[in-house]
């Protein structure tokens, strides 16, 4: 105790005064301390740019049999060659990015809204409502996501729609235990009890109160999301249960599956336009979390 | 005492998990649009009226969709999961047929998974920003981010196409005789490449979480005790960090276990391997609904079963999770 009162007086006036910058200025520029976070959000928008400007770009249909099949990288003009019926790789490439994303997006919205919604619900309430929507996340926990995705998509048509519900129903017990999680915690906090104090019902807490502070976790979860979105989205195609009428990549993939042995670029450009993607997302989701978290970047 | 409470909690939650899933797959399928009893008569080739009639009979078709539901359910608890409308030929039989080479797929990858991925975490910690670190950074990154069957696919370029020393697909040698040491060494031939494809995704989430676990663990107070009162490096990493660095892992392992399941029905695709999940894929494909709610019911049993393993391995694991009551 002795130490305490000798510890002098802290010098208010010596001390710098600190700029203060808005939170969005911040995280920009936290954000862009990330080379690699700050590539993959360029390859995402060189991605989305493709897809959006597909048609102007390029004359042709991807479907559109241009030249002898199996033509390699290269030759004839064709900078990635042509696959198995004689397509030109490179628009098919250009134009399945239009349905990956599109799909993936859409999915990855659906599972997020899912998921934010069971899981604010089972937070803030806690009690019964907690007990029921975690039964009911634990049962689609159990099924295996891909094995029910292929089932929905089988039963009722294969379209674009369709494959996009199918990967939101399947795939968003992850986001709705993470949101959980998170209004938990912050329901205790004093800010949700001053709001209620004055008298907010619960809707105003959960959605203006709550939700704004558990933003930052879903939103790097969501990169993710959008991610794994894109991997389901492929992996259903790649199996044929897609639109057949429809180019994609795992489409392209699953056409040409057959002619790996001898002509491996068919099959290997269209998985890396994937994976670029992906990558792509899962690195703005780790330069989203270290711009969220300042004290994590020491790491 | 407490952990025999908490176990028949367990089996209880189990049974009406499985009851649910039971109950949502027959709702689900029964949603198909079109008539079950034409896809039967397609089967053996279009039939006539009393033919049609028949079939709804000896299927049930022609009772109350919640008789039907009963008598499926009842069914179930009895181990008989119908007969499929493809190969007529009871369902669970076909699974039990295909569920070998499946558990075996899986198993195999996800043990590898959790002890290489384990250890590569593990030797990273030492050196947190060394060369090892980032190399799991970046296989992190890939793994997570290339399709499944696109790795399996340039694996099979590689090791198939241009090494020549791996064998395309399939489970085994067909040549080859049953139970001989000869018979084992070509399965486990055949397993290479597609456990590889499976594992590579999960090895590289394990040991970037035990890389993160286990540097947690390597500043803690009890670690630099143990370092104070003379033991050596070797010693308190991997007898005393160690166990604590494998329980996260053992938990995303427990809760991936679906995932790892449906993995496994693509790379079963990719390789024709016998097991459920091409038989899954098919099913899917000719509309064999019996078979697919079977699959369901199974694949949901698989997972629970293991997720109760789980909870009982870290109980083992940690002490301080076997003492309270939830995990």
């Amino acid at each position: 105790m002795a130490e305490l009162e000798q510890t002098p007086a802290p010098q208010y006036l010596d001390v710098e005064p600190i700029r203060i910058e808005h939170p969005f200025v911040e995280f920009l520029k936290a954000y862009s301390r990330n080379y690699a976070a700050i590539a993959g959000f360029l390859v995402f928008l060189l991605i989305v740019a493709s897809a959006l400007l597909a048609p102007v770009l390029i004359s042709g249909d991807p479907f559109d049999i241009v030249w002898t099949p199996f033509s390699p990288p290269g030759a004839d003009g064709f900078i990635l060659g042509t696959d198995a019926l004689g397509r030109d790789l490179f628009v098919s490439i250009v134009y399945g990015s239009r349905a990956t994303l599109a799909v993936g997006g859409a999915a990855a919205g659906l599972t997020i809204f899912i998921g934010l919604t069971i899981g604010a619900l089972a937070g803030y309430y806690r009690g019964w409502v907690d007990e029921i929507l975690m039964r009911v996340t634990e049962f689609f926990q159990v099924l295996p996501p891909l094995l029910l995705a292929m089932v929905l998509v089988s039963l009722f048509s294969p379209t674009l729609e369709t494959v996009a519900i199918a990967i939101g129903v399947v795939s968003w017990t992850g986001v709705a235990r993470l949101a959980r999680a998170e209004f938990m915690r912050i329901r205790e906090l004093e800010f949700v009890k001053a709001a209620r104090s004055i008298g907010a019902r619960d809707r105003r807490i959960i959605w203006r109160v709550i939700l704004p502070n558990a933003l930052p976790p879903l939103i790097v979860n969501a990169a993710l999301t959008v991610g794994i979105a894109i991997l389901f989205e492929a992996a259903l195609s790649f199996l044929g249960l897609s639109d057949p009428n429809v180019m994609s990549w795992g489409k392209l993939i699953g056409d040409n599956r057959d002619f790996l042995l001898d002509y491996p670029w068919m099959v290997t450009f269209p998985g890396v336009a994937i994976f670029l993607t992906v990558l792509a997302m899962s690195l703005i989701g780790d330069g989203l979390n270290d711009a969220f978290n300042p004290k994590l970047r020491e790491r | 005492m407490r952990l025999f409470t908490i176990i028949l909690q367990r089996l209880f939650y189990a049974c009406a998990l499985l009851l649910a899933v039971v109950v949502f797959s027959f709702v689900l399928l029964s949603l198909v649009p079109g008539d079950i009893a034409e896809t039967i008569a397609g089967e053996s080739g279009g039939a006539s009226a009393e033919v049609m009639a028949e079939i709804r009979r000896s299927y049930g078709l022609d009772q109350p969709f919640y008789v039907q539901l009963l008598t499926y359910v009842g069914k179930v608890m009895q181990g008989d999961l119908g007969q499929s409308f493809y190969f007529n030929l009871p369902v669970a039989d076909l699974i039990l047929e295909r569920v070998g080479p499946t558990l075996l797929l899986v198993v195999t990858a996800l043990v590898l998974a959790i002890l290489v991925g384990t250890l590569f975490g593990v030797i990273a910690a030492q050196k947190p920003n060394g060369m090892f670190s980032h190399f799991i950074t970046i296989l992190a990154l890939v793994g997570f981010s290339a399709p499944v069957f696109w790795t399996a696919f340039l694996l099979i370029v590689l090791f198939v196409a241009m090494l020549e020393i791996m064998p395309l697909s399939g489970l085994v040698d067909p040549l080859t005789e049953k139970g001989t040491w000869l018979w084992y060494l070509d399965v486990a031939h055949h397993l290479f490449l597609p456990v590889l494809s499976l594992s590579t995704i999960y090895l590289a989430q394990y040991s970037r979480l035990a890389r993160a676990s286990m540097m947690d663990i390597l500043g803690s107070d009890f670690i630099r005790t143990a370092r104070a009162k003379g033991l050596g490096r070797r010693k308190v990493v991997y007898k005393h960090a160690l166990r604590n660095a494998v329980i996260p892992v053992v938990t995303i392992a427990g809760l991936q276990f679906s995932h790892l399941f449906s993995g496994a029905v693509v790379i079963e695709t990719v390789f024709t391997w016998p097991g459920l999940g091409t038989l899954a894929f098919e099913s899917i494909l000719r509309g064999d609904t019996p078979t697919i709610m079977g699959i369901l019911f199974f694949s949901a049993m698989v997972v629970i079963v293991f997720n109760l393993l789980t909870d009982l391995a870290y109980r083992i694991i940690d002490p301080r999770i076997r003492m309270s009551r939830t995990a």
